[in-house]
């Protein structure tokens, strides 16, 4: 399946790019994505929500995500425009919470090390293919853990959580 | 197994689980605050669910923006009332009873030793204070628990840190977890437990405890905890109707790396911009220039820290230059610090007293920097504008360090000024 592939231009961070500056709690008072999206990135990056183009992917170095438990950041993310994250890891919470929405990301550190910023690349969240479409380099992002993979297949948790209760009130119905 | 793992497999109905492990398992308790409550709440509609999976179970913190800073932050708390009364949620916290919700839940008996609790807040670590295996989740992840009662979880390795020693004077448990995350790194124990052991931690109060585990995130962790012992059935016999289970590590446990501490050879630190482990003994910074001290948050607001504060400042006045704000954690500790004559003490020497609040710790209200102004804060986190404009900075410390910087407007040991 490779109908889904994404294409962009990256925006390439650094370590540790924390929830704070993904998005600053001042504006955490909204979890709408058209209320964060103008300030994603922007104690990082001023510039970031103004240059990104729908399609475009951030690439960053280690414990990307690392903070907060605010679901705002991914949603943040999303909706400036970005249409997936990859790094060479991402703290727990912001992993967690980028599955759930269903923002992809991808584990990949040896594409991080072959990807500039400003490159246009090429990436299947299915396969975890990527591809540097401005100077030549593939790459395969570390595969889900198969649970993980499951709970992505169904479209998210709230997926399979509507899955689990239709399937208790089915059970109450029938005792 | 370890203490994490027994807790684990208690919730997942197994005799026994392995890191790497997924397994979903049964919540006791989930908490929720003003910043995370109304997006779980759309969530939590949006499936399709209609009741809470048991309002015992839940808590609902007023904490982070409140007393409500503007209307958009009245307006989640306003969501997360009304959704409190529709589903009969008896642990709902109204400001004035409520209080930062780390400290709130421990002091309400809402967790015990042994349990298994998720939080729509990073530092839901914290409960490993008490022997509890505790973490944190977002919105959808909440929404979800709310639901069904229970979530999906891996089972993490743990890190296993060995703290023996004697405390030098001035020196705390704050020192000790900065100290920690600072030879783990920022992502040391990523997707992992971190127990805490050894005689320093067995001597140290829950107090303490609580201000150790609250940071275990800060290495990246998934948990922070400490074999609840006789100083937790002492904390834990306010509550005589609640019985925890009193779990520990087998000597045979498997862990993914040992630290071995030495509390002796430790000195008052400091946390430099803009990372936590960016820690360093205090004898580099002394002598930066601060205009505002914060002591508070649910690493450092509790009983034991205010008294520390207390006895580095003496009967000295905080330094003209210097705003030092106060933020007892819970209504409780006002109360404790009333008693005791704190308030009155502090508010002598020229600080200020908040109500029960996040505010600056997470840049909402009640003490925000402006441009190139420098905090020392006992907060647990220094990222770039997370305290204020992005161009501000925040140091991380201790009470004692706070106290003492607060007296003299720079970076200082507290050893220098008692
Ligand atoms: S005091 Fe700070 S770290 Fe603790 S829960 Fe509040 S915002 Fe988070």
């Amino acid at each position: 399946m490779s109908n889904n592939k994404l294409n962009g231009k990256v925006f390439k961070y650094g370590d540790s790019i924390d929830t704070d500056v993904i998005i600053p709690a001042r504006y955490c008072t909204s979890f709408h994505a058209e209320d964060l999206a103008p300030h994603c990135l922007e104690d990082l990056d001023v510039t970031f929500a103004s240059r990104v183009k729908s399609g475009d992917v951030i690439v960053a170095g280690h414990n990307f995500g690392c903070g907060s438990s605010r679901e705002n950041a991914p949603i943040a993310i999303r909706g400036a425009g970005a249409s997936c994250v990859i790094a060479r890891s991402f703290a727990r919470i912001f992993y967690r919470n980028s599955i759930n929405i269903g923002l992809p990301i991808l584990i990949a550190p040896d594409a991080v090390d072959g990807i500039e910023d400003g490159d246009q690349v090429e990436v299947d969240p299915t396969t975890g293919i990527i591809h540097n479409l401005t100077k030549p380099g593939e790459w395969q992002a570390d595969p889900f853990p198969e649970d993980i993979e499951k709970i992505i297949k169904i479209g998210g948790l709230v997926n399979y959580v509507k899955e689990r209760l239709a399937q208790v009130y089915d059970e109450a119905v029938e005792t | 197994m370890t203490l994490a793992e027994k807790i684990l497999a208690l919730h997942s109905n197994r005799d026994s689980v392995k890191p790497g492990d997924m397994i979903m398992a049964k919540l006791d308790m989930i908490l929720g605050t003003d910043v995370t409550v109304a997006l779980s709440v759309e969530v939590f509609r949006n499936m399709g669910a209609e009741k809470v999976f048991d309002p015992d179970k839940i808590a609902l913190v007023n904490d982070h923006f409140v007393p409500a800073k503007d209307v958009k932050a009245a307006t989640l708390s306003k969501i997360m009332r009304e959704f409190a009364h529709e589903q009969n949620i008896p642990n709902y916290f109204e400001v004035g009873r409520s209080g930062i919700c780390h400290s709130l839940l421990p002091d309400k008996g809402l967790v015990k030793p042994g349990d298994l609790v998720v939080g729509a807040d990073s530092h839901t670590c914290t409960y490993g204070a008490l022997g509890a295996f505790s973490t944190g989740i977002g919105s959808t992840d909440m929404a979800c628990s709310w639901a069904l009662g229970e979530l999906w979880f891996r089972v993490p390795e743990t890190t296993k840190v060995v703290i023996e020693g004697e405390f030098q004077p001035y020196v705390g448990p704050k020192d000790l977890i900065m100290y920690i995350i600072n030879k783990l790194g920022v992502e040391g124990a990523r997707y992992q437990a971190i127990e805490f052991t050894g005689g320093t931690i067995e001597r140290m109060s829950i107090d303490g405890r609580i201000t150790v585990c609250n940071m275990a995130i800060e290495a990246g962790a998934k948990t922070g905890l400490i074999a609840p012992d006789d100083t937790t059935r002492a904390f834990m016999k306010k509550f005589p109707d609640i019985e925890g289970v009193y779990l520990k590590s087998d000597p045979d446990a498997v862990y993914s790396q040992v630290l071995n501490v030495d509390v002796s050879g430790i000195e008052p630190l400091v946390a430099e911009p803009y990372l936590p482990s960016n820690t360093r003994s205090i004898n580099e910074l002394t002598g930066v220039k601060v205009n505002q001290v914060v002591i508070g948050s649910c690493t450092n607001g509790r009983l034991e820290d205010f008294r520390a504060t207390a006895e580095i400042m003496g009967d000295n006045e905080v330094h003209p230059d210097v705003r030092l704000i106060i933020i007892p954690a819970t209504p409780g500790i006002i109360r404790e610090m009333l008693a005791e004559g704190l308030v009155d003490k502090f508010i002598k020497a020229g600080a200020i007293l908040s109500p029960p609040t996040c505010g600056p710790c997470i840049g909402g209200h009640m003490g925000i920097l402006a441009k190139d102004e420098v905090g020392l804060f006992t907060t647990n986190r220094n990222f770039r504008g997370r305290n204020g404009h992005p161009e501000s900075k925040v140091y991380l410390a201790g009470p004692q360090v706070a106290a003492a910087t607060a007296l003299t407007g720079r970076i200082t040991d507290p050893r220098e000024v008692v």
